[in-house]
């Protein structure tokens, strides 16, 4: 008797399905919009609210809006004023780093497939948009990922190579970027960079110069020794207690005061990643210093009991689980950077809020009502957006491939 | 014993480690200061070379310049005082921009857990767009749309049955002032205030001694209230009006008149941190165990007396410290004000520094003002943590 209820349902399923998911339905908005008659209401107004913002946007979106300013400056978006004739050095980069990103896939887990895959779609993606001449590097790194991915199945590559390969790739873009007639290259100079490409190097450059830096500091803040820990101490607090904008500001100024006059004038660009550097390597110190403080004291007095040295238990025991566990947290200020390097538009980088800015001002979109203000910030905080989102995304799944928190 | 003491006096100073210890902080300690030496002279001698010898005299000299917006300031007045408005500005923003994204981020954060779907899903929608847009972005953009979208003065927009006014030269909204009676109000006013702490303090006690919840908060108000409406009665009208705006010539003649940068930074600065201020709520309220709404409801507290008995307070324990933490982000983040040209600090001093060409009194200036608040929040954090920590 209890046991035909369930075989009923069991075979009911079958058959009907349309009923039974217009009865799914019914039950889940009952479930999820109108469970109590405060909710019922709310449900209904907050239908009604969208209702009439749907037809304005759509309007505005589809009709109204003047696109062109931004599919007519596409190029500045993503390169900002880098010289026509040169094109090909970020084109190429792309590729470059396409490629290592297939490779670290290959071996990698869930997350680095799962960002691969992401670039792969927006390859995908771009290539299917009408942006001329770039689609072919974008097609390029597109065969890059794919090709780098293959060869690594095909022929098992050890991990060091594409390890080599990231370690490699700052100062490979930095020069290819920068130029220098010794290689036959021309140079380029950094006001000349901008863009896209400037916001991802930055936040590139940023925390990855400042990752050796934050994890001596970390190191100094939970070292016995006073003197060291006094310094660590009030290096990070000072920078955390002050504004990123203070700091970038106080690196342009004084930058190149500290410096002796004539041998060394780093432009606008070095003092701008030197400031990143500085400041986020007090953020990184305080998440390094979170992974150092969760490993459990048993580790510390074990690595002692073996006869390890300090350096030795650091080296072996100790940062390994430590940076593991801070993974997570680190894409996180990687997120964060992102995002404030648009602050170097207040310095005078062309960055890509930068470069939204200059595109509002040209003077073709001055004519039109109201100008394009709202179709520039719009794209921009697309753009943000896609980057950040999908990066907070590939974080959770790190967490999870890492299983943070669950051992 | 002999041969041990003979093993520990023979250990090589280079191998003692209470020795290297010392040696290697010296070492550390003459590296930094070197360091630091080496940096200081070769700034000295460029500085001397530029003809600018660092010294804080050129704060008493007349700024020349105006400040838009903030305390009443006069050019003829010095630099010191132009930075005493700007930190006043910063003040001011700060504030407002912290009472405003709380509220906003309460109800975000509530509302993301909300058993509505479609109002949990808007609110989980605006906390992943806002945040993760950089705020310059949102300040710049907002300052541009307020510019280009908000009319001129003469045709200004309308809202709450003629209360508010917006216009290209700000936004006007009715402000409590002063009447005439206000002076022969004052020692009523403070006569209630003072009467009504004493019933608080004394019912509190006395509940207290009595054993349960302190109470009397009420009551105390009640008395305070009456104090009060005596004191108007006795004085013959009220002592504050509502001083509403209306448009007179070129500009706005009473209430209070924000400007277009103003709002434009309160705005960005609302908008962002409310996004994070949500997921603060919405994690302190998950962390809450179910069990203790299911033993709430168990001993039958409505789901209001369960929200305010039961899961807040405790939500409150673990919301507390990143949300002050989020304020203090909210007053250093106030420094992009000068994307969009409000006058705080920051870009009250960046002004400053381009007049004189002091780059070190002004980036020390700063540094200074914006520690001090870190310095300050900490401590306030510290003795909140104390207050909250459960005691065994």
């Amino acid at each position: 008797m209890i046991e035909t209820p369930t075989t009923t349902a069991g075979t009911a399923e079958r058959p009907g399905a349309s009923p039974r998911g217009v009865r799914f339905l019914w039950a889940w908005l009952r479930g999820n919009l109108f469970n109590t008659w405060y909710n019922g209401l709310l449900t209904v107004v907050l239908v009604a609210g969208m209702a009439v913002m749907v037809q304005p946007v759509v309007t505005w979106v589809f009709q109204q809006a003047h696109w062109a300013a931004v599919t007519t400056n596409i190029r500045l978006f993503v390169v900002g004023l880098y010289p026509d004739e040169y094109l090909w050095r970020p084109g190429i980069l792309l590729s470059l780093i396409a490629g290592l990103f297939g490779g670290s896939a290959s071996h990698g887990r869930g997350s680095m497939r799962f960002v691969a895959l992401l670039l792969g779609v927006l390859f995908v993606l771009l290539v299917l948009l009408p942006v001329g001449r770039a689609r072919l590097y974008v097609a390029l790194a597109w065969l890059s990922l794919m090709g780098c991915f293959g060869l690594d199945r095909l022929f098992r590559l050890p991990y060091a190579v594409w390890n080599v390969g990231w370690f490699l790739s700052l100062p490979i873009v930095l020069a290819v970027l920068g130029g220098s007639r010794g290689v036959g290259l021309e140079p380029v100079a950094t006001s000349q960079w901008g863009g896209l490409m400037l916001t991802i190097l930055l936040a590139a450059v940023g925390i990855l110069a400042s990752f050796p830096l934050g994890l001596l500091l970390a190191l100094g803040r939970r070292s016995t020794l006073p003197v060291i820990r006094v310094f660590s101490v009030v290096y990070i607090e000072v920078i955390r207690g002050v504004p990123l904008v203070s700091v970038l500001m106080m690196f342009t100024l004084l930058l190149p005061l500290f410096l002796p006059a004539g041998v060394l004038r780093p432009d606008m660009l070095w003092r701008v990643m030197v400031g990143l550097t500085a400041f986020s390597a007090a953020y990184v110190a305080e998440n390094v210093r979170g992974g150092l403080q969760a490993i459990p004291r048993g580790q510390y007095e074990a690595a002692t009991a073996l006869g390890l040295s300090w350096a030795q238990s650091m080296r072996y025991i100790i940062l390994p689980q430590a940076l593991r566990a801070v993974i997570p947290a680190l894409v996180g200020q990687f997120i964060a950077l992102f995002k404030d390097t648009s602050l170097v538009t207040i310095i005078g980088l062309l960055e890509l809020l930068g470069i939204a800015k200059s595109v509002i001002e040209q003077p073709a979109w001055k004519t039109i009502p109201g100008g394009v203000v709202f179709e520039v910030f719009v794209f921009t905080a697309l753009v943000y957006f896609v980057f950040t989102y999908n990066m907070s995304l590939a974080s959770r799944r790190l967490e999870r491939t890492l299983g943070v928190g669950r051992r | 014993v002999v041969r041990t003491r003979q093993t520990s006096s023979s250990i090589p100073f280079y191998r003692n480690v209470r020795v290297l210890t010392v040696l290697a902080q010296i070492g550390f300690a003459l590296a930094v200061l070197g360091l630091g030496w080496l940096l200081l002279s070769t700034m000295l001698g460029n500085l001397e070379r530029q003809g600018i010898p660092i010294s804080f005299a050129f704060l008493r000299q007349p700024a020349g310049f105006g400040i838009s917006e903030g305390l009443p300031f006069d050019p003829s007045q010095s630099y010191l005082a132009a930075f005493g408005v700007g930190v006043v500005n910063t003040i001011r923003v700060a504030v407002a921009g912290i009472v405003l994204a709380t509220l906003l981020g309460l109800g975000l954060g509530v509302a993301r857990l909300s058993r509505n779907w479609l109002l949990a899903r808007l609110a989980t929608a605006y906390v992943e767009v806002f945040r993760n847009v950089p705020l310059l972005l949102w300040l710049v953009f907002a300052y541009a749309a307020l510019r280009v979208s908000l009319p001129r003065l003469r045709q200004s927009l309308v809202l709450l049955g003629d209360t508010v006014l917006m216009s290209n030269r700000g936004v006007a909204l009715p402000w409590p002032r002063a009447s005439a009676t206000f002076p022969a109000f004052v020692p009523w006013g403070i006569a209630a205030v003072i009467l009504g702490l004493a019933i608080w303090v004394w019912l509190r006690r006395r509940s207290a001694a009595a054993a349960g919840r302190p109470a009397g908060f009420g009551r105390a108000c009640l008395v305070a209230l009456v104090v009060c409406v005596a004191g108007f009665v006795a004085t013959g009208s009220a002592p504050i009006y509502w001083s509403v705006p209306r448009v007179s010539g070129f500009r706005y003649q009473g209430g209070v008149v924000l400007t277009p940068e103003f709002t434009a930074l309160l705005l960005g600065l609302v908008i962002y941190t409310a996004a994070f201020i949500a997921e603060v709520v919405r994690a302190g309220m998950l962390a809450v165990p179910k069990g203790q709404q299911e033993a709430a409801q168990a001993l039958g507290l409505s789901s209001a007396q369960t929200f305010r008995y039961v899961t807040f307070p405790q939500a409150l324990r673990v919301i507390i410290p990143p949300l002050i933490n989020q304020y203090l982000n909210l007053t250093k983040n106030s420094s992009l004000a000068i994307a969009v040209g409000y006058p705080d600090l920051f870009s009250v001093g960046l002004t400053i520094n381009n007049q004189t060409g002091q780059a070190i009194p002004f980036v020390l200036m700063i540094m200074v003002v914006y520690l001090s608040m870190s310095l300050l929040t900490s401590a306030v954090l510290n003795l909140v943590n104390r207050r909250l920590a459960l005691k065994s």
